[in-house]
């Protein structure tokens, strides 16, 4: 039997079409915001922040295909750990540095 | 077609792949806190500008959109190679990979005009701690989409000479996770470098 | 051609680092020499550089840690005696080679004497402890060694050409800044950092998916010996701190060579960022170290004591806990830095809290030893020999935990003293007691016990006598890195440690005269069995040294302390019915070549000889491609070759004692069904 294809997982199309979508739609809206500089500058940096995170979910659910159902729990744990970790490393440094910062009066 | 699939690999094989997946998986969050580490390190001196430019003054956003476009559409058109992989047909995989490539070329063609373009006006990256902070921090990605380029053209040669086999599938998919991997730090590199920065 | 090399750089300045750099180079070509003697390159090249067999790079690991672990010491007793003498006197190193000599010390003890010694344990044992016949990924395993092997590469070849860094171990800017410090000392300091890091990086990923995913049938993760335990812990530690000190070194690395201002004074540069960073990967990297050697030290406890460890789960908790909270407590090594009372007390209160599982450990190991039959063999002597002496070294770190003694405290040989008093008798002790008690599982025979007892002796008395006059020193005043000084009353006390030093090179020559009489007599204490300690876990059921495929058969694992529950139900030395074909990676010569140019592409970095860093560079990317496209890198052993292995398996166990260890006295007996705990 010919080999076809080594992929154990089948892949459609269609998850990457509304990836593509979504991500279109939330990279769209922070650049225009910037763009025109419609609301004030607190707001948008918090919308481009909330946005951020969005976007990076869709990613990972429509490109990566990251799910709880198929992706093995080991990846998910790996994952889990990585971003409690990158939370504590780079909260950690500007909590330390802008502390460091205010005490200096720079 | 994905049955025949799963006939013709070995499970000890499926079980290699699968070590292989979770290794690279490791080596992508290991990448991803060099990563944060480069963001602290932006977000700790953005403001040190030694009296030179700002991020104001060296941000274009209409090229950062452009740069951006790529690398969303580029991802778009893996996961269509991705499909054609699947469906076991592998001229479309060839074909997609070379339009992925180009894609990418595109962004890293950009970039580097970024890069070139900021360094004749005298933002540098020796030019304040701001700037170093900058170009490492996107010259890494920059870096990483390169390699990746690489990557995809060896890809292409392993696809076209040896076929879609098992173990080129399986580099294929890895291949996959960096560049979708590489698209998401970019989301957090417009969302924390150039859109702040041109606010 | 040669960047900024040139005939200056080699060492006829002074006769100190001329004599250096001889024994290194003779060094290397006695070792060559004795290669060329013995006929032995054709089986050096085919059967060890090119081997992808786990046990084999373990072995190679571990041969360069004890290298560089001679190499550290040597620095080491150069500094206390010049210390000792060099009250109102310069003594007999001038200050720039002090430098370099503290700065080396720290760096090999650390990279290249701690992190080899490591892996190669790791890699000896973890596979078979885990029952399984190799790790995930065998290649990648042969480049981590020769990364790390290139790191130390140019570690002796800073002895030779050019000077070594004199920014200490940790190198912190703006000292080591092109500024202050031109020339390409701190530069190979960054570059063989930075080589052995990726190294390391892929070390850690091996054994992670090694550990999770290839397991026997059984082998549950509450059933993984503790050393299985620690060495996963430490393997997602490597993962997620090591990137920290990747992205310090090649920041340090562009601002000295390329004019970048991230640590500069200038400019917009904050040299605070570096210590940030170097530590958000160095504290870490202490429990990277040490939690090896705390899961050494639970198999021989248990071993040893004949008894059940302890806590098991109590042990395991406390090894993630260590874990985690290694990642919370990284600014107690920079306090004085000015941060506020905020950031300080709560950096100080993590300390102190990752103190409580560490605390639990050791109760743990000492409940083991309570109501056992100890047997005082130089590995559990080694771990006696810790947990007294680590409990000292822990309360004077929680001291230092304390900002406002940390203010007092900070860089005085107080500290010196203090992690000193953790790593010699934690991580060292651990990596000794590890080395003697799996040596004949390497070799097929048993280190000789009289000089393994000698070299604890020495190394304990010896740690004491160099280290506990720290201590007093630093309450003193006196700082670290001193290359003389003029206040008499610290003179006496650094007699006394350099003393300690010379105590502690006894115990180095009991360590080497213990190697050579054991190979000489290898004979009279050959382990047959494969069991030489009535052990527990599964590395105990394989020969020693284990065939290339380790498990013929892949075990069964139905309880903890598999190897002991599988001698308990007499199904310990069963022979299959018939054998089955093992498929196994082929050596090959890929991870030397990336090894060798990425040495190659480190010296030409260091030198600006930007050409031949492409050039080596190139050689990196086609190795890799040219391996990523290889899909023929295994071959089979049949069923016959492995039967035949397997045969004269079992004529040797026929010949074996039934318990190499019945003749012992407090022996306890044979695994006998045990009372649950």
């Amino acid at each position: 039997m010919e080999i076809k294809s080594g992929l154990q997982i089948e892949r459609t199309i269609k998850p990457y079409l509304i990836g593509l979508a979504l991500a279109v739609l939330l990279t769209a809206i922070p650049f225009g915001l910037a763009a025109t500089g419609v609301l004030p500058r607190e707001t948008t940096l918090i919308i481009i922040a909330a946005l951020a995170v969005l976007q990076i979910l869709v990613h990972l659910s429509f490109f990566l295909h990251i799910d709880f159902k198929t992706t093995p729990r080991e990846n998910l744990v790996a994952l889990a750990f990585a971003l409690v970790l990158i939370f504590i490393m780079v909260g950690g440094s500007l909590w330390i540095m802008f502390d460091l910062y205010h005490r200096m009066m720079v | 077609m994905s049955s025949v699939a799963r006939m013709t690999i070995s499970p000890r094989d499926a079980e290699r792949y699968e070590e292989k997946d979770f290794g690279f998986w490791l080596y992508l969050m290991s990448d991803a806190v060099i990563f944060a580490c480069l963001f602290a390190t932006y977000l700790v001196m953005v403001g040190n500008t030694a009296g030179g430019p700002t991020p104001k003054d060296v941000f274009e956003l209409d090229r950062a959109a452009a740069e951006t476009a790529l690398l969303l559409l580029s991802s778009t058109t893996f996961g269509v190679a991705a499909v054609a992989l699947s469906a076991g047909d592998r001229g479309k995989v060839l074909l997609w990979l070379a339009v992925t490539f180009l894609l990418g070329a595109g962004f890293i063609f950009l970039e580097i005009g970024e890069f070139t373009g900021m360094i004749a006006q005298g933002a540098g990256p020796d030019r304040s701690g701001f700037l170093s902070a900058f170009f490492t921090l996107v010259g890494t990605h920059g870096f990483h989409v390169s390699v990746g380029l690489v990557w995809i053209v060896v890809m292409f040669a392993q696809v076209f000479f040896k076929g879609l086999t098992a173990p080129v599938a399986s580099r294929f998919m890895r291949l996959g996770l960096f560049w979708h991997f590489l698209d998401i730090i970019w989301v957090v590199i417009f969302s924390v470098v150039y859109l702040p920065g041109v606010l | 051609m040669f960047g900024r090399l040139t005939i200056d750089s080699l060492p006829f300045y002074s006769a100190v680092a001329a004599s250096g750099a001889a024994v290194t180079v003779l060094g290397g070509l006695a070792v060559a020499g004795a290669i060329t003697y013995f006929g032995a390159w054709r089986m050096v090249m085919t059967q060890w550089v090119s081997s992808v067999d786990h046990k084999k790079i373990g072995i190679m690991y571990i041969m360069l840690a004890l290298v560089m672990l001679l190499r550290g010491f040597v620095d080491a007793a150069m500094m206390r005696s010049q210390q000792a003498i060099a009250y109102n006197s310069e003594g007999y190193l001038p200050p720039d080679h002090f430098d370099q000599i503290f700065s080396s010390h720290g760096t090999i003890m650390i990279f290249f004497m701690a992190m080899p010694f490591l892996s190669g344990l790791a890699n000896l044992i973890v596979p078979q402890q885990i029952g399984s016949r190799d790790v995930a990924f065998p290649f990648m395993n042969s480049v981590s060694l020769w990364l790390t092997t290139a790191g130390a590469g140019l570690m002796l070849i800073s002895l030779v050409v050019g000077k070594f860094s004199t920014a200490g171990w940790t190198a912190y800017p703006p000292y080591s800044g092109v500024e202050y410090t031109p020339g390409v000392g701190v530069d190979y300091w960054l570059w063989m950092v930075f080589i052995a890091g990726f190294g390391t990086t892929m070390t850690g990923i091996n054994f992670l998916v090694t550990i999770i995913k290839n397991r026997a049938p059984g082998m549950t993760m509450f059933r993984l010996p503790l050393f299985t335990w620690t060495i996963l812990i430490t393997s997602v530690l490597i993962i997620f701190a090591f990137p920290a000190l990747t992205v310090a070194c090649a920041m340090l690395i562009l601002d000295r060579n390329f004019g970048f201002h991230f640590f500069t004074n200038a400019m917009g540069g904050n040299m605070m960022n570096y210590i940030n960073l170097f530590w958000l990967w160095g504290h870490p990297e202490v429990y990277i170290l040490i939690l090896p050697a705390f899961g050494v030290f639970s198999e021989v406890v248990s071993t040893f004591s004949q008894k059940r460890l302890f806590g098991y789960i109590s042990l395991v908790l406390a090894t993630c806990a260590i874990g985690l909270l290694s990642f919370t407590v990284w600014l107690h090594h920079f306090f004085t830095m000015g941060s506020s009372a905020k950031v300080n007390s709560f950096f100080g209160t993590m300390t102190t809290i990752i103190s409580v599982p560490t605390g639990v450990k050791v109760f743990d190991w000492l409940l083991t030893m309570y109501r056992g039959r100890i047997i005082f063999k130089p590995p559990m002597l080694f771990t006696i020999g810790f947990l007294v002496t680590f409990v000292i070294g822990g309360l004077s770190g929680v001291l230092l935990a304390l900002p406002p003694i940390d203010y007092l405290m900070h860089n005085t040989t107080f500290l010196v003293a203090h992690f000193h008093n953790m790593i010699i008798p934690g991580v060292l002790f651990g990596y000794l007691a590890g080395y003697m008690y799996w040596f004949p599982k390497a070799f097929g025979f048993k280190l000789n016990e009289k000089w393994g007892t000698r070299a604890f002796w020495c190394w304990i008395v010896g740690f004491y006598v160099a280290f506990m006059p720290l201590y007093v020193l630093g309450m003193l005043g006196m700082p670290r890195r001193m290359e003389h000084y003029d206040i008499a009353a610290w003179q006496p006390h650094l007699i006394v440690a350099g003393i300690g030093a010379f105590i502690i090179l006894l115990g180095m020559i009991c360590l080497a005269v213990q190697l050579v009489v054991s190979i000489r007599e290898r004979n009279q204490a050959l382990d047959l069995s494969g069991d030489p300690w009535n052990g527990r876990s599964l590395e105990w059921a394989t020969s020693s040294p284990a065939a290339p495929y380790n498990f013929a058969v892949l075990p069964k694992v139905e309880s903890r302390d598999a190897w002991w529950d599988m001698k308990q139900r007499g199904v310990a030395y069963e022979r299959p019915a018939e054998y089955e074909d093992i498929v196994m990676p082929k050596n090959t010569y890929a991870g030397l070549v990336i090894g060798v140019a990425g040495g190659v592409f480190g010296f030409a970095a260091i030198w600006w000889m930007w050409w031949l860093a492409l050039l080596s560079l190139a050689v990196i990317a086609a190795a890799i491609i040219y391996r990523a496209s290889d899909d023929d890198d295994e071959f089979v052993m049949t069923a016959s070759e492995v039967k035949a292995i397997e045969d004269e398996r079992f004529a040797q166990l026929a010949k074996a004692p039934k318990n190499e260890m019945a003749d012992e006295p407090g022996f306890a007996g044979e695994p006998a069904p045990e009372p649950a705990e």
